[in-house]
């Protein structure tokens, strides 16, 4: 038989083409407009109930004002820097957890898993006299194992994941026992592990920090630019791509200049920016960009979406998910390693009330428990949030019961505006 | 006259001792709408999942552009042009058009996503099927109507050069206004050269978009008929066994 098969006439599309009026100018692509254009489509999907994390950004800043009013110290040069290295380990722990929270699961394990990271830590690093990098090296290679096993239960034998990291959340609780003997502690001794959370960069190198922030934030805006422009389609105007970069930029900076200042009480200077803070940064922002501009990135949130649809679409929906169980777990050793730092000490139950809080500001901070919706940065800010609160009631020597209510309470409330922005935006609530 | 894109020559398929396709044939032309109708257990699905490499047929020929092949994973249906939009549509409500058009095919360039070309090869793909419902191509599924979601479906097809599509049931949950929207687009498609084989429960709507119509009854294929020469009651007749198998086909039904 002959091939007589007919491509996709080129003429006769252009015809079609022409006469649907179609694009451009037929479909927009959100990127056309003025600076006020792209405001005004950006009000119109808050009301549409894309928020975010402005809620979370909202609560935080009326914490601050709150608790400013009640206990002049809250927003003193000290807490301040208090409360960023308070956030530091949950930040973390909410971030590795954001993995898992965007493919619908759950990881009640994290927390449990830091404790098991750093028992190994410890006991490598006092015991055996290790080097700490080494030692820390360990524990990672822990927690990619621990992550490998229970997205391996998971994604392939197809048990829920609250049942796998509840059982490895009883089952580590003896693990670390275990390793570091009933009832032992042990102090964290290497000075390098201490400085995390405890010593500040000098003021020079604050700034330094701020000028690369600055400059990556710029250069990325830029990089992204051209290659729209490359590609032939619409670019925002260059006002709003300043406009952003610039209050990155005075945020940021306003920050380092408080954190530059001295803050001590007493005769001997306490100034610079805690050196736990770059490195958050550096890992939100490897982190943040994998999501956001890789094919991996985007399998992620399909998955977490509709796992249905990306099963169809071609896409390994069981390696994706090992990938998040494994990326929660070994930032959760990390988020250990902060937790230790601040405490300076690792003792058996080192984690073990940890993972709601986690889970608590990943929802606080507007990441979708549902699956699918959510960024690494809404972690920090939920945690920040649920840090300020704690600390903020610390100040106020309230008993601890009402902490413990407000944070319950703080919860439920950013559980309701996300389940009310969810309905404005049209997706039923049955359904998912 | 076109030679066929698609010819299924006496497809049979068992589920144990149920046979459900007893020696079908069917061909669907570049160009062209073709109508897949009957009754429920008729074995339309088995049909169309045979063709999506999802579920392979027991026996028969399968002819792609003349040559036999052999269709036994999604891939190979991929490969060779076949492109199934399925009634529940899988789309990721919580990405955008572009992204779920580009799901699993992804652009990229140096390891990062090229967002700026897949946008413009969606828009340029939604343009030249006259999509105009839409406000922007980064827009959220999740904000999008059903018509506007079998659009997107349909236009994912279109985006990996689908020689055929095959539609299962696309305006089974939509309202007047859509359905008419899905049909123009389906027109459009075959305007463009792609085959379209479409499923349907709905007469009207076969009556109105198709060029040939395939009628299925037990999985025999009873009728094979040009739009243009038939009517709704005969079509029914073929549907419910009313009506006798033509005897030109019953060489190949029995």
């Amino acid at each position: 038989m002959t091939t007589t098969e007919k491509a996709p006439d080129p003429e006769l599309a252009a015809a079609v083409d022409v006469s649907g009026g179609a694009t451009p100018p037929g479909i927009a692509t959100g990127y056309e407009g003025t600076a006020l254009d792209q405001l005004k489509a950006y009000g119109a999907r808050l009301r549409a109930g894309e928020m975010g994390m402005l809620p979370a950004i909202a609560g935080f800043i009326v914490l601050c004002i709150l608790f400013q009013i009640l206990s002049p110290d809250f927003l003193g040069l000290l807490n301040v820097a208090n409360l960023i290295t308070e956030t530091a380990f949950l930040a973390m722990l909410a971030v590795a957890l954001v993995f898992v929270i965007l493919i619908a699961e759950i990881d009640l394990s994290a927390g449990v898993t830091a404790g098991v990271g750093m028992a190994v830590f410890v006991q490598l690093n006092n015991a055996l006299h290790l080097n700490w990098i080494v030692a820390l090296v360990v524990s990672l290679a822990v927690g990619v194992v621990i992550g490998l096993f229970i997205g391996y239960f998971v994604a392939k034998v197809g048990i829920p994941s609250f049942v796998v990291t509840l059982g490895l959340f009883l089952g580590f609780q003896g693990l670390q026992l275990v390793l570091l003997g009933n009832g032992n502690t042990y102090r964290i001794t290497d000075p390098s592990v201490l400085a995390i959370e405890n010593s500040n960069m000098p003021v020079w190198a604050g700034w330094l920090m701020w000028a690369i922030i600055v400059a990556v934030s710029l250069a990325t805006a830029f990089y992204d630019r051209a290659r729209r422009q490359r590609a032939g389609v619409p670019v925002r105007p260059l006002n709003l791509l300043f406009i952003r970069v610039a209050a990155i930029a005075v945020v940021t900076g306003i920050l380092v200049f408080l954190l530059n200042e001295n803050r001590s009480v007493s005769v001997i200077p306490i100034e610079g920016v805690p050196i736990v803070v770059p490195i958050v940064i550096a890992i939100l922002w490897i982190f943040t960009q994998i999501l956001d501009r890789t094919r991996w990135g985007i399998h992620l949130y399909a998955v977490g979406g509709n796992p249905e649809a990306a099963r169809r679409a071609g896409i390994n929906v069981a390696f994706i998910r090992i990938c998040a169980f494994v990326l929660c777990s070994t930032l959760a050793v990390v988020s250990g390693l902060f937790q230790a730092s601040e405490v300076g000490v690792v003792g058996s139950s080192f984690g073990q009330t940890d993972v709601l809080n986690g889970v608590a500001a990943a929802v606080v901070g507007g990441v979708s428990l549902f699956g699918g919706r959510g960024r690494l940065m809404q972690g920090v800010i939920g945690a920040l949030v649920i840090t300020a609160i704690t600390n903020g009631l610390g100040l106020l020597s309230l008993p601890g019961g009402v902490n413990l209510l407000i944070t319950g309470g703080v919860l439920v409330l950013a559980a309701t505006v996300d389940a009310l922005s969810r309905k404005r935006a049209g997706a039923s609530l049955a359904r998912v | 006259m076109v030679a066929p894109y698609i010819e299924l020559r006496d497809i049979r398929k068992g589920f144990g001792p149920v046979e459900v396709l007893k020696g079908v044939n069917l061909k669907v032309y570049p160009g062209q709408v073709s109508a897949l109708v009957g009754d429920n257990g008729a074995g339309k699905s088995t049909l169309i999942k045979g063709l999506a490499g999802v579920q392979p047929y027991d026996s028969g020929e399968v002819l792609i552009d003349g040559q036999p092949v052999t269709l036994s994973t999604p891939k190979d249906a991929s490969r060779l042009g076949i492109e199934v939009v399925y009634q529940d549509l899988a789309l990721c409500e919580n990405l955008d058009i572009v992204q779920n058009m580009f799901l699993g095919r992804e652009e990229t360039a140096q390891g990062t996503l090229s967002n700026g070309e897949m946008e413009k090869h969606a828009s340029a793909t939604l343009g030249s099927l006259s999509v105009r419902t839409m406000k922007s191509v980064r827009q959220k599924v999740s904000s999008l109507s059903g018509g506007q979601r079998q659009t997107v479906a349909i236009a994912r097809a279109v985006l990996q050069k689908a020689k055929v599509v095959i539609l299962d049931e696309p305006t089974a949950a939509l309202g007047v206004a859509q359905t008419e929207q899905v049909l123009n687009l389906v027109r459009r498609l075959a305007d463009q050269g792609v085959g379209v084989l479409i499923i349907s429960h709905n007469l009207a709507d076969v009556f109105q978009v198709a060029d040939h119509i395939n009628v299925l009854y037990l999985g025999t294929m009873v009728a094979q008929l040009e739009t243009k020469e038939t009517n709704n009651n005969d079509v029914v007749g073929y549907i419910t066994g009313l009506k006798s198998v033509e005897p030109s086909l019953q060489g190949a039904a029995r």
